[in-house]
């Protein structure tokens, strides 16, 4: 329950909380205008192969974001079971 | 309380309806996009309040008020302009996607901190019914400390009540510390929104759908190869049942008659007329001003240019191309471009001129580089495509299908050298993926005719000056002495007959144009490949040419002619010898 992990492990339709963003300034302020924040829940959409993009849902907003962003960022994935609709 | 306002701006994230809203205000016309970057280059209108004229300047779309690109920069200068000019009283409208509220709240606050006089247009607000979203605008409007209005921007709900309260604009006097912006947006929202649990619709299964790369894929050859078999169809069906009738019906007798009336021969009916053979005059051969130069603009090219846009827009305003963008990621990271480098190229597909300013919506400058070298080199236009369709007609779809792989190929080769070379790191792709949404046909078409007479003001002018020009080469000698100096490269190098010349010449003014030059030629199918290839590869036209040196100056234009020339001539060579 406590383990953290990078978003691009979440599987598809799984949903987690971000917790920590690991990187510069930068990053931060880039993923915080779409809302990808610490605190935010997420939803893995889709995941393309071979460290292709992901897409994730946040916020009520669909994002897609490169493999390197993804790796950044942590998020403490939720009981599968949590994930409804 | 009334105020004084002499300018309002339009502020917002993208996909939130402001480009509508916009036109809605002004009733300008004015390009409408469903992706972010349209609005790079900012719009500027008038509404007419109270019998004064308010300048109304629609804002790019911004995420949050700290820069990223330069599209993004742009906006936050015309915004910091105006509330430094301290002289005009202006006003913010904040258009916020009703469905969304949380995100485009971070823009809101950030507004706030500057102490500019705003109000709120809750836009989309027909939408939160379906998607199980209620708001209570009493209540935001208290907690924000500035009017808000619910809007509908595409059918004009609301967008009288927002004009009425435009002059009720004020400071907000929210106070919070900038680090508490997120956990202050999670309380209002908490505070004004309520959720219900509503199931899925049709737009988002098909969002899933068109993402995911199983089945993403395939319906992307699909979507894109519909997308060409849509354009060319009305492209021919426009021309071979309205504008060649046209043509040859009606146009044809009166340059006849004007023909006999020159004499049928001399300088100035060359020029007029061009060459008739066997008394009949063949409008993509005769080359004169008022056959070709008439019959390539508005018979060959125009009704390619309006298909073109026809169905981009289409592809556009329904919110396909985000996605393809994603799909697109991992094959644009090796030409050194993320997923959303693939804009620019589309949109060169149509004319190179937006595709090359679109390249403003990438972040980094080597980015920028990379994309507007690439399609000025490998991404021929709508004119130009028209043409070689039409002049590689008779050999089928080997003439034109040629042509366009080997583009393919150069594009993706070149891509790969200049990521090596080109220092930097490739940026990654993070994009909002907008929801779909039925294109607003009255935009659609407002934007299909604002391209459609861009490209008659633009183009017309130089297709005239380029026929002449062509005329004027052959009959003073100068083509057959450039011909005899180039005949090394052009025949001996790539297997052209000299004539070609000309044609690279005149493809500086426009690349329609030199196409048609090869028509009179009758070269052989790999001859007309490769000339097709290289006329689109050498070097861009004069207004290409004049954004790229805008956009990457003279040191920057010489690096990428430099790629273009080298890249020519090698292509022309292998081509040569492969085919």
């Amino acid at each position: 329950m406590k383990r953290l992990i990078p978003l691009v492990e979440l599987g598809e339709g799984q949903e987690g909380i971000i917790t920590d963003v690991r990187g510069g300034h930068g990053l931060r302020r880039n993923l915080e205008g779409l809302g990808v924040a610490p605190g935010r829940k997420v939803k893995m959409i889709s995941k393309h192969f071979r460290a292709g993009p992901v897409v994730i849902s946040v916020v009520g907003t669909q994002v897609a974001m490169g493999y390197g962003m993804a790796r950044k960022i942590l998020v403490q994935p939720l009981p599968k079971n949590s994930a409804a609709g | 309380m009334g105020r004084k306002i002499d300018k309002i701006l339009l502020v917002g994230n993208p996909n939130v309806g402001k480009s509508a809203l916009f036109s809605r205000l002004t009733g300008i016309k004015v390009i409408v996009s469903n992706y972010p970057g349209t609005t790079v280059e900012f719009s500027e209108g008038t509404l007419r309040l109270n019998g004064k004229s308010i300048k109304v300047i629609d804002v790019p779309g911004v995420y949050s008020l700290e820069p990223t690109s330069r599209a993004e920069g742009v906006a936050l200068k015309i915004l910091q302009d105006s509330i430094n000019e301290g002289e005009e009283e202006c006003v913010v409208i904040n258009v916020v996607d009703a469905t969304n509220l949380e995100r485009n709240l971070n823009l809101t606050l950030q507004l706030i901190k500057k102490r500019v006089p705003m109000i709120i247009a809750l836009n989309f607000w027909d939408e939160t019914k379906h998607k199980g979203v209620e708001v209570d605008i009493q209540k935001l409007a208290e907690r924000l400390g500035v009017p808000v209005v619910p809007t509908c921007a595409i059918s004009g709900e609301g967008i009288k009540q927002l004009v009425e309260k435009i002059t009720a604009g004020r400071v907000s006097n929210l106070e919070f510390q900038d680090d508490e912006r997120w956990k202050l947006i999670g309380e209002i929202v908490n505070s004004v929104q309520k959720l219900y649990h509503h199931h899925h619709t049709l737009g988002q299964r098909l969002s899933e759908f068109t993402i995911k790369p199983a089945t993403g894929f395939p319906l992307a050859i699909v979507i894109l190869g519909a997308t060409f078999a849509l354009i060319r169809f009305i492209g021919e069906s426009l021309i071979g049942y309205m504008f060649d009738p046209i043509f040859e019906i009606l146009w044809k007798p009166v340059v006849m008659k004007i023909s006999l009336i020159l004499g049928s021969r001399g300088l100035i009916h060359d020029i007029l007329i061009g060459q008739v053979s066997n008394g009949e005059i063949d409008f993509m051969e005769s080359f004169g001003l008022l056959t070709t130069g008439l019959y390539v603009p508005l018979a060959a090219v125009l009704p390619y240019v309006f298909s073109f846009y026809f169905v981009l827009s289409i592809l556009e305003d329904s919110g396909y191309l985000p996605r393809l963008a994603v799909l697109m990621d991992k094959i644009m990271h090796k030409v050194g471009l993320h997923g959303y480098g693939i804009v620019p190229t589309i949109l060169g597909f149509g004319c190179n001129v937006p595709g090359a300013l679109s390249t403003r919506i990438l972040q980094s400058e080597r980015e920028r580089f990379l994309a507007a070298t690439l399609m000025a080199i490998a991404v021929p236009c709508a004119a130009q495509t028209a043409m070689i369709i039409g002049l590689t007609g008779k050999f089928g779809i080997r003439g034109i299908g040629s042509v366009f792989l080997i583009l393919f190929i150069v594009w993706f080769t070149l891509g790969m050298i200049l990521n090596r070379f080109l220092k930097g790191p490739v940026p990654e792709l993070f994009i909002e993926i907008p929801p779909y949404r039925i294109p607003y046909l009255k935009a659609t078409a407002k934007k299909v005719w604002m391209r459609v007479l861009f490209f008659l003001r633009e183009a017309l002018p130089w297709v005239l000056f380029g026929v002449l020009l062509a005329n004027i080469l052959y009959i003073s000698g100068v083509i057959s002495f450039v011909g005899k100096v180039v005949k090394p490269v052009i025949s001996g190098v790539m297997g052209l007959p000299q004539e070609t010349v000309t044609a690279l010449i005149v493809g500086f003014l426009r690349k329609d144009v030199a196409v048609g030059m090869l028509v009179p030629l009758h070269l052989s199918l790999k001859q007309t490949i490769i000339a097709s290839v290289i006329l689109t590869m050498y070097f861009p036209c004069v207004a290409t040419f004049t954004v790229l040196l805008k956009e990457f100056g003279i040191k920057g234009m010489a690096k990428a002619a430099g790629i273009m020339l080298a890249s020519t001539f090698i292509v022309g060579a292998i081509l040569n010898l492969i085919l």
